[in-house]
């Protein structure tokens, strides 16, 4: 099994160790230089703005030179940390977020693996039906969901014969409807990665896996898994970016965060704070945060990611 | 190493770049007497009629001034109308000379310095005097006026006369009587909602929490929580069950005494038009929402539009005569005829009244005096925030009791002034 699993990254390990050696410290950084040119202006900029937004005291009347700018140091952060709804929130999106990457990578998975077993007709429906969930748009999908589960007229009450029965009345109800709309959004891209990676492992590993008399599910969790590490590490930190920052489906679908504001989530939160009540600074504070927990998440995963790596 | 070289760049671009986020440069009008006068008005769910009389007045205003040409462009009344709003005071190229414009935002327009004093203007214009004292008060903040009340919308009590007839009820009197009629409808239609209530539907709720002598600033005092109960009672299986109408707004308890799903409503003299498109057309009545005293009328809010001139307008004179002209006494009759907004003008609607007997209950609810929201930046972070809404939905929904939410409704609401 160690060979197996190393096999597929050793090539790119030789050539990094290749290039360190003959081109000295410069080099790589001289490839990084046309994506740097295009992604720090694009994405520091506007980092560097909210980081300096969230330390000041910037209100509509500050935009608009009504009052003066006044610098408040950590004074934002401080009114959210002490702040019992910014915690409920948060607690709420990581418990929401990770739900959402665990149900997408089972459906995602588990359908990548059924391409994979599918009629040439049964796959082509498949990938059709997913490639359309794809490229709906995350407006137009929840407004579509949002009509299917319609307490009066929609098509899931009438199939059911429980008419007037509103699905976003409770909260975790509601968190699963809305949830099942992220998942449908965003299984296809984990889909077509993970069978894309499926397609690529060779044959002659599976034949010998089956000889041995490992079964379909051994299989699976033995070889298949392992081979396709690098992949799902993409497709989680992924997932976990997406469903982290996940908006539309909760702005459109519970009316900006659901009765009494029970399905609020992070992002929701701050749009509401920064720009429908006009508090630029605070809001600017938690999209800070937010981008802090995402990377230190990110990090930590990798980490783990390169450590089991080691060991196997 | 190489971690800390980087750091210590990062440190300094940022002291290079450290100075604090710009602002707008701050305004400064002119007045110029030709040229393009840029109008900016609310967008209506049926536009064809204002927009009728508002070209009218365009061609008066254009034949009086020579050399000047009136633009309008209709904006949305959703949130989406404050990014409008904040970009055209951010960049005053962008910005309109004379805007169409909520009362109830007004507070934070005036906090970013985006609108006109007009305060003299309308003292030397004479009409002005035939603006009603309330009213004026609803456009004035710390003593100057930003504008011309345009027209003003009343909610009162919408009921269905057959089945009132059928079930023989009389139309309620007191406070009390509205929730025993309410729930004897529901009780024998099962069908019917007794009175649609909405769990974010705010100005349907505060009438409640008026008559019971409370307030928006003290909604946790007792007089205020017995309104929130008497409101949020309603919000119960035998009026409008939580699952159905916790999350209504205003605007779906309109639709749901529209389309005969609900035998009362608290509807506006701006619905009009929507129930006579509706199953309720020529069923209904209209009487002012009772108070808890036998012959009282409950405080209405007394919402509405004005129209305001823009603080860095380059036609300043020219907008001023073009706001009197759209909101003095014959276009705001005319507007009452095309869209049924309600007259700001003491004399208009005296006159509208005689003619048209529909009026009398929303005439009679003004007379009886309205309310008003904070004239506070505070009001739109309190509304963003939806802090009465969540108050509502929790007690119906029986996630906190009157007395909690009512506590953490009054915290939302200081902090709210606190910050501003």
């Amino acid at each position: 099994m160690t060979t197996v699993t190393t096999a597929p990254a050793d090539p790119g390990i030789r050539v990094r160790r290749a290039a360190s050696r003959k081109g000295g410290g410069l080099r790589p950084w001289l490839y990084l230089l046309p994506s740097a040119a295009v992604l720090l202006p694009l994405f520091g900029y506007p980092i560097y703005m909210l980081g300096l937004l969230s330390v000041f005291d910037y209100r509509q009347a500050q935009v608009s030179g009504g009052q003066p700018t006044s610098f408040v140091g950590f004074g934002n952060y401080a009114t959210l940390l002490g702040d019992g709804r910014f915690w409920s929130v948060l607690a709420q999106t990581l418990g929401f977020a990770a739900a959402l990457v665990v149900a997408t990578l089972a459906v995602g998975a588990a359908l990548a693996v059924v391409l994979t077993k599918a009629g040439r007709i049964p796959r082509l429906l498949l990938s059709l039906a997913a490639m359309a969930a794809w490229a709906a748009p995350a407006i137009t999908g929840s407004t579509v969901w949002l009509f299917l589960f319609d307490a009066d007229l929609g098509l899931v009450n009438q199939v059911l014969g429980i008419e007037g029965f509103n699905w976003f009345y409770d909260r975790w109800v509601t968190f699963g409807v809305v949830g099942a709309t992220v998942v449908w959004h965003s299984f296809p891209f984990v889909m077509v990665t993970l069978y894309a990676g499926i397609q690529a492992i060779p044959g002659s590993v599976l034949e010998a896996a089956s000889l041995d008399g490992a079964s379909a599910w051994h299989t699976f969790w033995r070889v298949i898994v392992p081979m396709l590490r690098p992949l799902i590490t993409i497709v989680v930190i992924q997932s976990i970016i997406w469903d982290f920052k996940i908006f539309t489906q909760i702005y459109v679908m519970t009316n900006g965060g659901g009765i009494a504001g029970q399905n609020s989530v992070l992002n929701v939160y701050a749009y509401q704070t920064a720009f429908g009540s006009s508090e630029y600074g605070l809001g600017s504070a938690i999209g800070v945060i937010m981008t802090l927990i995402l990377l230190v998440i990110t990090l930590f995963y990798i980490r783990a990611l390169y450590r089991s790596g080691e060991k196997l | 190493m190489k971690i800390l070289n980087w750091a210590a760049a990062g440190v300094a671009l940022l002291s290079l770049a450290a100075c604090a986020p710009s602002t707008a440069p701050s305004a400064s009008g002119g007045d110029e007497k030709s040229g393009t006068l840029r109008v900016w008005l609310f967008d209506e769910p049926n536009r064809a009629p204002k927009e009728k009389v508002v070209a009218e007045a365009i061609k008066e205003f254009t034949a009086a001034n020579a050399g000047v040409k009136v633009e309008i462009t209709y904006i949305p009344t959703t949130p989406a109308r404050h990014e409008k709003f904040k970009g055209a005071f951010n960049d005053p190229a962008s910005a309109p000379d004379v805007a169409e414009y909520g009362n109830t935002d007004l507070a934070e327009y005036a906090a970013a310095g985006g609108f006109a004093d007009l305060s003299a203007d309308l003292q030397a214009w004479p009409e002005g005097k035939d603006v009603g004292a309330d009213l004026l008060k609803s456009a004035t903040v710390d003593g100057k006026v930003y504008g011309l009340p345009w027209y003003i919308g009343i909610r009162a009590l919408y009921y269905r006369t057959d089945v009132f007839e059928e079930l023989g009820l009389k139309p309620p009197a007191t406070l009390e009587q509205l929730t025993k009629s309410a729930r004897e409808i529901r009780k024998k239609k099962p069908d019917l909602y007794g009175l649609a209530v909405g769990g974010e539907y705010t100005f349907g709720a505060l009438p409640f929490v008026w008559d019971a002598g409370g307030d928006i600033e003290t909604l946790n005092s007792p007089e205020a929580r017995k309104g929130v109960q008497a409101y949020t009672d309603l919000l119960s299986d035998d009026n409008c069950p939580p699952q159905a109408c916790a999350s209504l707004t205003g605007g779906k308890t309109v639709e749901l005494f529209a389309s005969g799903k609900a035998a009362m409503g608290i509807l506006g003299n701006f619905s009009r038009a929507a129930v006579d498109a509706g199953a309720a057309a020529g069923k209904y009545a209209v009487v002012p929402l009772p108070g808890s005293k036998e012959g009282s009328i409950a405080p209405a809010f007394s919402g509405g539009n004005n129209l305001g001139v823009m603080k860095n307008s380059q036609h300043r004179s020219l907008a001023v005569k073009f706001m009197e002209l759209l909101g003095g006494k014959a276009y705001q009759t005319k507007m009452y005829e095309a869209m049924g907004n309600l007259p700001t003008l003491t004399s208009a609607r005296d006159e509208l009244a005689a003619k048209d007997s529909f009026l009398k209950p929303f005439l009679d609810t003004v007379a009886a005096g309205t309310r008003f929201v904070p004239i506070d930046p505070a009001w739109v972070k309190i509304d963003n925030q939806k802090v009465i809404p969540t108050m509502l939905q929790k007690i119906a929904t029986k996630q906190a009791t009157v007395e909690q939410a009512t506590d953490e409704a009054a915290t939302a609401v200081k902090a709210a002034f606190g910050r501003s």
